[in-house]
């Protein structure tokens, strides 16, 4: 695979994909076609859960084990992937919730970022960039499919 | 990244809290010059909740459009129209 560090996009209307994005985008399509394929029955609520995870999973799996955010969704995926496995909640029902309103700016913003909770404001600030930076180029993925994924002979 | 073991600067948090200003779409920025950090991270969460909100929303449709997609490959179809923009 080429390696660009330059991406050289005159027009910028038309969305270019470099290499890494390339990465993305075949995972989170290997993914949806994995949905496809194996739950054409399901609901779609059912079906769309499956994709958000998908979603994120591609976006951790590439951005790889350097972060802390995608470490923290790899890990929390594997979790509740195993969770699910096995019957029986673990989730106790009631569980006393924090108000809103007793939460500092910095302190929202860890339950966000995942990995946040627990982190230095430095590294935070940090791996929110990353962490913005990877959901939002996820989201014009995610766009991209659904806007040639549209009826045909439109 | 700044090492473990020294004090974090006052320059350096304003540098990362200047960079994460620049992520944020232009409708979010308030001002081009320096906003308060708690104004810019309180803008920073309801941007990330609004990113998490497109997911959940393009998730669905995404589940829709499945239903409704040709089994014979589809996925082919979308690569290469993804490789063509």
């Amino acid at each position: 695979m080429k390696s660009s560090t330059r991406n050289p996009n005159p027009n910028p209307d038309t969305p270019r994909f470099g290499p890494s994005k390339l990465m993305v985008a075949f995972r989170f399509l290997r993914a949806l076609t994995l949905v496809h394929r194996t739950a054409p029955n399901s609901s779609n609520a059912a079906r769309s859960r499956r994709i958000q995870r998908a979603a994120f999973a591609s976006m951790a799996y590439s951005a790889g084990p350097r972060r802390a955010w995608s470490r923290a969704l790899l890990w929390r995926l594997h979790f509740h992937r195993a969770r699910r496995l096995c019957a029986g909640r673990s989730r106790a029902a009631g569980v006393p919730r924090r108000p809103s309103t007793t939460r500092s700016p910095a302190d929202e913003l860890r339950r966000l970022v995942p990995g946040g909770t627990g982190m230095d404001y430095c590294s935070l600030l940090e791996e929110t960039a990353d962490y913005i930076r990877c959901l939002s180029e996820q989201v014009k993925l995610m766009q991209s499919v659904v806007d040639s994924g549209g009826p045909r002979g439109r | 990244m700044s090492g473990r073991g020294s004090r974090i600067t006052d320059e350096e948090i304003n540098e990362l809290v200047s960079k994460l200003q620049s992520l944020l779409p232009e409708s979010r920025r308030r001002n081009t010059g320096r906003v308060s950090a708690s104004k810019l991270l309180k803008e920073t969460c309801s941007y990330i909740k609004s990113l998490h909100r497109e997911v959940d929303d393009l998730s669905d449709r995404l589940s829709g459009l499945m239903v409704t997609m040709d089994s014979n490959s589809p996925q082919a179809e979308i690569i290469r129209s993804l490789l063509r923009s």
